[in-house]
């Protein structure tokens, strides 16, 4: 009977490798899933909606902003804002009127033109209807939108300000189609040289290219984003072939998984994402300006970012990324040393020692860089006591809203947010009269003073030691060798496809 | 004096209230803990950027400026008209987001059940009867071993050996049933099987022990003295009674089996209940969170209670004890 029980396991094992084998080699073949001149590109976050409008996640205008949605200007590979639907546009003398004349030809998918009316629909809607508050802050400058004419509309705003342009090259300046009706959080209503053509919640939303696009034919055919809560999973299927591109890699360590240049190329870029030791003004200690430059003097940056972020990414010691124009390199002005930082603390009276709460998101750059900062900070005379919150809800609420920290280590990736450090009420409590001084007279004056003022700004941060500037997040961005015509670097919130080819 | 079979459906309605009462239990508990997380959507929603004004106002537009148990009241309301509430985030009604993610965790933890069944019965019956010999050693080595071993660990490698490197298997996605049935079970086959193996390894055990025992009980040895071989013997038998002690410890992995999707899901981009759920702790959209939860956990009493009912229908014995006691 031992032949029979040895049977049984037999057929219950041949069971399982039947169910394992079935279905595997036949419909595919591995390194080419692809259907011809697609796109699928592996992504972090799912958008919770579709409407960028009333949500900030940055998982929205991903996908949609330029894409599907587009917006009278638009921010370009390099950082400048260039004419998208507003063929071009003139600034009053005065700075408060701008008249855009629009793309005489531009249609949204649905086939209606874009007309001036839509523009002014779509900025009314965000300053009065029941849109996101934070573009509403951005359109609050706004007094009148009038349509001229079909193809002219004409913005004047309350005061001076650039910003409000730059803004208008992100969500809060997309042009909506006013007629459609759709409920924007499923059905998106834009112009873009793509459409939305399937969105399967949890896994991924695919776009088709707008046959009747107004403007340059999209090169691809179709463009899947596909979200990955675990890197690993998604490196797993960039490397059998399902995927063609990584729109990030967030763990630069697993580069060495795509070095194979035949196979793989890797664009390394810049990105919005200031990684910042945020230092809470609240804490009489770090009020002290001599403790804040102790600190930043303690902190052996270029170390710090080869340990956690193997060596990728941007020193850079204000809170510019490299491709916003008035950028200076200020990575230098702090350089380690350890004995300048004790001295400097001995001044401020803390030779004793001092204790701060490093209080980390549970993020993967903060957790690794926090740990590092601890060392060195400790090398200095200053313990730090290590807590993590989770993120985005427990961090937000105690760091961010209760601002109950002393240290906390945050990327901060919205488009030129140095203005936060202008509000004193934001978690850092950073409180410095010049420099709000600077940021206003920057907005309000000719496109030269915006640089000059910013760029002083910049300076009077690294000055203050307002925070530490750990490092910029690199954008790494991993493709098969055929996928061109993407942006190595990441000026907006877009991924933006409009120019990606997938050649043979 | 009641006959042994109206004991059963006595048994039945007995086990039904306090199934009922467990439920109602449960979603005071899941309500309350949910509200009692920190961090909230209102914030989440708004981003970083957000006054505390914009924050208290959605807070107050959402209803979650109200106390828990005024809310756990309107909740309440709605899931006797089998309303799960809205999303905070998306507006949804949460039944509509779960029902599609049902699909993917349905067949994923069923088919692991369903194969470690199968693999555990005969390895488990397998490692008793040849305890005494090395193969039957080995089989018992293996199981402690799949033990020891994390599903997720068995996944990454699993999508590495048979996605990465042999490119057999597609690495990580779902495709629908109704979309095929190739494409579908292409994407199961290494979530199913890295969950599986833990499950079988942990059965198989039970399934040896119970063996054991029954190897060792007078019917068993009068049956062999009758000339019955083994393995006819065993499942004559045997296999009855090797079923009680396996059929609740398959009612008590459940539950463990369900977290071990949770984890199997993120590892292989499945759109299933889990990821849903682990996307909605981290934006603190209760109204999803707790609805998961609650259906996770009925799921897991249900079952419960099938296994108390299952004992009944599997030994004669406790049906007239059941009678007795009623």
């Amino acid at each position: 009977m031992r032949r029979r029980l040895g049977l049984v396991v037999a057929v219950v094992t041949g069971l399982a490798v039947m169910l394992a084998g079935c279905s595997g080699p036949g419909a595919r073949s591995s390194g080419n899933r692809l259907p011809a001149n697609t796109l699928v590109i592996g992504a972090t976050a799912e958008p919770p909606t579709l409407d960028p409008t009333v949500n900030n996640a940055a998982a929205i205008p991903q996908v949609l902003l330029y894409n599907v949605y587009e917006t009278l200007v638009k921010v370009d590979g390099t950082g400048q804002l260039q004419g998208l639907l507003a063929k071009d546009w003139t600034v009053s003398p005065d700075r408060r009127t701008y008249t855009f004349h629009l793309q005489p030809g531009a249609t949204f998918a649905s086939g209606r033109p874009v007309s001036a009316t839509d523009v002014k629909w779509s900025i009314e809607r965000i300053v009065s209807a029941d849109t996101s508050s934070v573009l509403k802050t951005q359109m609050a400058v706004v007094d009148t939108v009038t349509a001229v004419d079909d193809h002219t509309a004409e913005v004047t705003l309350k005061r001076p300000s650039n910003s409000w342009l730059w803004n208008m090259s992100s969500t809060a300046g997309i042009v909506i189609d006013s007629q459609s009706g759709a409920d924007l959080a499923t059905t998106p209503a834009g112009s873009g040289p793509y459409a939305l053509k399937a969105w399967a919640k949890g896994s991924q939303i695919e776009l088709v290219r707008n046959g009747t696009y107004w403007g340059t034919r999209a090169g691809v055919d179709a463009v899947t984003f596909r979200y990955f809560t675990d890197a690993n999973a998604m490196n797993a299927a960039m490397l059998s072939g399902d995927l063609n591109v990584i729109s990030n890699v967030q763990a630069p360590q697993a580069l060495d998984r795509f070095s194979d240049t035949s196979r793989y190329t890797v664009m390394q870029g810049t990105t919005n994402g200031e990684v910042v030791l945020g230092m809470n003004n609240l804490n009489p200690a770090l009020k002290d300006v001599r403790v804040r430059r102790a600190i930043t003097y303690a902190i052996d940056r270029k170390a710090l970012l080869a340990s956690v972020w193997n060596g990728k990414g941007t020193l850079i010691g204000s809170m510019v990324p490299p491709t916003d124009p008035w950028y200076e390199d200020l990575a230098g002005a702090y350089p380690y040393d350890p004995a300048k930082a004790k001295e400097l603390l001995k001044e401020a009276g803390y030779e004793n020692g001092l204790t701060l709460r490093l209080r980390l998101p549970t993020l993967a750059y903060a957790t690794g860089a926090g740990r590092f900062v601890q060392s060195q900070l400790a090398a200095v005379g200053i313990t730090v006591v290590i807590d993590e919150l989770e993120f985005p809800a427990r961090w937000i609420d105690v760091a961010m809203r209760q601002s109950d920290y002393d240290l906390t280590i945050v990327a901060h990736v919205e488009p030129r947010d140095m203005v936060n450090f202008a509000d004193p009420s934001y978690y850092w409590h950073y409180d410095s009269e010049t420099f709000r001084g600077l940021m206003a007279a920057a907005d309000a004056g000719t496109p030269q003073e915006y640089i000059d003022d910013q760029r002083a700004a910049a300076r009077v941060l690294s000055d203050d030691a307002a925070a530490d500037w750990l490092f910029l997040l690199p954008n790494l961005v991993v493709t098969t060798p055929q996928v061109t015509g993407l942006n190595a670097n990441a000026t907006s919130l877009s991924f933006d496809v409009t120019r990606a080819a997938v050649g043979s | 004096m009641s006959t042994p079979v109206s004991g059963l459906p006595l048994r039945v309605v007995r086990r039904l209230a306090v199934f009922l009462v467990s439920v109602l239990v449960a979603s005071v508990l899941v309500f309350w803990v949910g509200s009692a997380l920190p961090g909230n959507v209102a914030q989440v929603v708004l981003g970083v950027q957000a006054t505390p004004d914009a924050v208290a106002r959605l807070q107050h537009d959402f209803g979650l400026d109200r106390p828990w148990p005024v809310r756990y009241l309107f909740w309440l309301g709605g899931l006797l008209h089998g309303d799960l509430g809205r999303s905070y985030l998306t507006g949804e009604p949460v039944l509509s987001q779960v029902v599609p993610r049902l699909e993917v965790t349905g067949w994923l933890v069923g088919l692991a059940m369903l194969l470690a069944v199968l693999l555990a019965v005969p390895a488990g019956m397998w490692a008793a009867v040849r305890r005494r010999h090395a193969d039957g050693f080995a089989v018992s080595a293996l199981s402690q071993v799949g033990l020891a071993v994390p599903g997720f660990w068995l996944g990454i490698l699993a999508s590495l050996v048979f996605a990465v490197r042999l490119g057999w298997l597609p690495a990580n996605g779902y495709l629908p049933l109704a979309d095929g049935i190739g494409g579908w079970a292409a994407h199961m086959v290494l979530p199913v099987v890295s969950l599986a193996l833990v499950q079988a390894s942990v059965l198989a055990r039970y399934v040896r022990s119970a063996t054991i025992e029954v190897l060792r009980e007078d019917y068993y040895r009068t049956a062999r003295a009758g000339g019955w071989r083994t393995v006819p013997a065993l499942l004559r038998h045997g296999l009855r009674n090797v079923a009680l002690p396996v059929v609740t410890v398959i009612g008590l992995q459940l539950a463990t089996l369900l977290a071990g999707a949770i984890i199997i899901e993120s590892v292989f981009a499945l759109p299933g209940l889990g990821r849903l759920l682990l996307d909605a702790v981290a934006q603190r959209d209760l109204m999803v969170v707790q609805g998961i939860v609650l259906l996770l956990v009925v799921a897991v009493l249900a079952i419960n209670a099938l296994v108390d009912l299952s004992y009944a229908l599997l030994d004669p014995r406790l049906r007239s004890e059941g009678r007795d006691r009623g």
